[in-house]
């Protein structure tokens, strides 16, 4: 599938003496817009009001618009790095707009399937592509600090969660007169619908910003003093490269699928149940020694280090290595689940630190994953190879609220759950991040017979150099 | 920070200094943004 020439890699090749500190806003760009995905709480209720569904029938919109994600990932991760990182961050900004303004149709003529195939399919197609455009451009311009500019980007997708949240309260409140965003208060589904209006508009302009400022480095260019040879030393890392559909025959993909796995369906865990969870662990009685407000003040506080989990952990490995910082994220993880499940209700502060830095790991575990296969794999189709392990991210989508919610709801009603309640989940959390510890222990480097041969590094330089131009 | 090149020598930077901090304040406003309404909203664990 061919794209406009003034999108294609060849165009967008950078001069000599660009600025890489380019890169990083225009990846951020994108993240920060696609981050609202994990916004959407702010009106569900609205929703649920508007078009007379139960919350199931509503929560379907984000399910679908994840499973999508996953899908679009993997599905389109080769054409994204075929094609380079400004024809994705556009194609990924009319998707993701399209999403929103479709979704605002469907609002605006209560016809509640026309936000599933909105907000739901094409945006989630736009949030698959988007997450996965300028990931191997970072890789690509900052082969000597991988995880902070992996860490960078996936930091911008936790960071637009709290931007939307907020501003979509203030756009609601600005196209509905009585509501004001206090708890309690709904917003009208017509106010929604302007909200999804604006958001479209507003990502669309944002995301092209991203897309218009992005380049991919020349094939021969390399930071000033930058030797290669000092990255080869360090145990695991590869200087070859392996294809995404090579990549995916090898033992090596799966063990990481499985410790992303293991590591989100952990950290959803917590993050599904967050706000009912720590007030039901200061349950005494009927009543809760933590007040609503305070439980969702405990909610901004893990959104505050998942982000910064982000940006911190991965930047970490890039001194440490990705196995040994998995190793963290899973094992200490373990210990503090565990300390979560035995000790976690003795005191609200022990309970708050336990749980934010796990939740500090789930999030260093998105962002670090995508220097984990360049090391692997090299940087050939690095992009396409992070687009199919999402599917990981899919799978614990569906696995993590399902454990939670599961046994939660074999131990009682919800308000009348105390801390013992929880320990069967968190154990089995205990146990799943066990296995996940077990599979990154297993990852050995990549077998010979799996690169590529040697004049293969960019996926169209290298085939059509006389077409390249420089920006 | 600065721009690099293959050949190891320190070419001049061809891209504006302007640019790239307009780039980053587009990015950085909004997440300061969020950034501050999630500390305010956090700050309720402690005094609410």
């Amino acid at each position: 599938m061919a794209v406009p020439s003034f999108l294609a890699r060849e165009r967008i090749v950078a001069r000599p003496g660009f600025n890489r500190w380019l890169i990083p806003p225009a990846a951020l760009a994108v993240h920060l817009c696609i981050g609202q995905a994990y916004a959407t709480s702010v009106y569900k209720v609205a929703l649920v009001e508007h078009f007379n569904a139960s919350l199931t029938e509503i929560g379907i919109i984000f399910s679908l618009a994840i499973v999508m994600l996953g899908l679009s990932a993997a599905v389109f991760g080769t054409w994204v790095d075929r094609n380079g990182p400004r024809a994705a961050m556009a194609t990924a900004a009319v998707f993701w707009s399209s999403g929103f303004l479709v979704g605002a149709l469907g609002i605006a003529t209560d016809q509640l399937w026309l936000v599933y195939f909105g907000y739901g399919v094409l945006g989630g197609i736009g949030l698959g592509i988007g997450y996965i455009s300028p990931v191997s451009t970072l890789i690509k311009w900052f082969p000597d600090r991988p995880g902070l500019a992996t860490g960078m980007a996936i930091m911008g997708f936790g960071g637009g969660a709290m931007v939307a949240s907020p501003l979509s309260r203030q756009l609601m409140n600005w196209y509905d007169e009585d509501y004001t965003g206090a708890a309690g208060e709904v917003a009208s589904g017509n106010s929604v619908a302007l909200l999804f209006v604006t958001l479209g508009l507003v990502y669309l302009a944002f995301m092209l910003f991203g897309a218009l400022i992005v380049r991919v480095p020349a094939p021969d260019w390399r930071p000033h003093g930058f030797d290669p040879a000092t990255i080869k030393q360090k145990s695991l890392v590869t200087t070859e490269n392996v294809s995404a559909n090579n990549a995916i025959k090898t033992p090596q993909f799966w063990l990481l699928w499985t410790v992303l796995f293991c590591n989100v369906t952990a950290g959803i865990g917590i993050l599904e149940q967050a706000a009912p969870m720590i007030q039901d662990f200061f349950r005494d009685g009927g009543t809760s020694a933590v007040a609503a407000a305070a439980a969702a003040g405990f909610v901004g506080l893990l959104s505050l280090f998942n982000m910064a989990g982000r940006f911190v952990w991965s930047s970490t490995s890039d001194y440490i290595g990705r196995k040994p910082i998995y190793m963290v994220y899973l094992g200490v993880g373990i210990v503090l689940y565990v300390g979560l499940a035995t000790i976690g209700s003795s005191a609200v502060w022990l309970f708050v630190g336990l749980a934010a830095i796990i939740i500090s790991f789930y999030g260093g575990g998105f962002a670090t994953v995508p220097a984990y296969l360049r090391d692997l794999f090299g940087t050939y189709q690095v992009g396409a190879i992070h687009g199919r392990l999402l599917t990981a991210w899919a799978a614990a989508g569906i696995a993590g609220p399902l454990i939670i919610n599961g046994i939660l709801d074999m131990q009682g009603e919800p308000g009348n759950l105390v801390a013992s309640d929880y320990r069967p989940a968190l154990f089995i959390m205990v146990g799943i991040l066990v296995v996940g510890f077990i599979a990154n222990l297993l990852i050995k480097p990549v077998a010979d017979k799996w690169f590529e041969p040697k004049d293969t590094d960019t996926p169209t330089a290298a085939a059509e150099p006389e077409r390249s131009t420089t920006r | 920070m600065s721009s690099t090149s293959s050949t190891g020598e320190q070419p001049a930077s061809s891209t504006p200094t302007g640019l790239v901090a307009v780039a980053w304040a587009l990015v950085g406003v909004p997440l300061v943004y969020g950034l501050y309404n999630t500390v305010k909203a956090a700050s309720a664990l402690f005094t609410g």
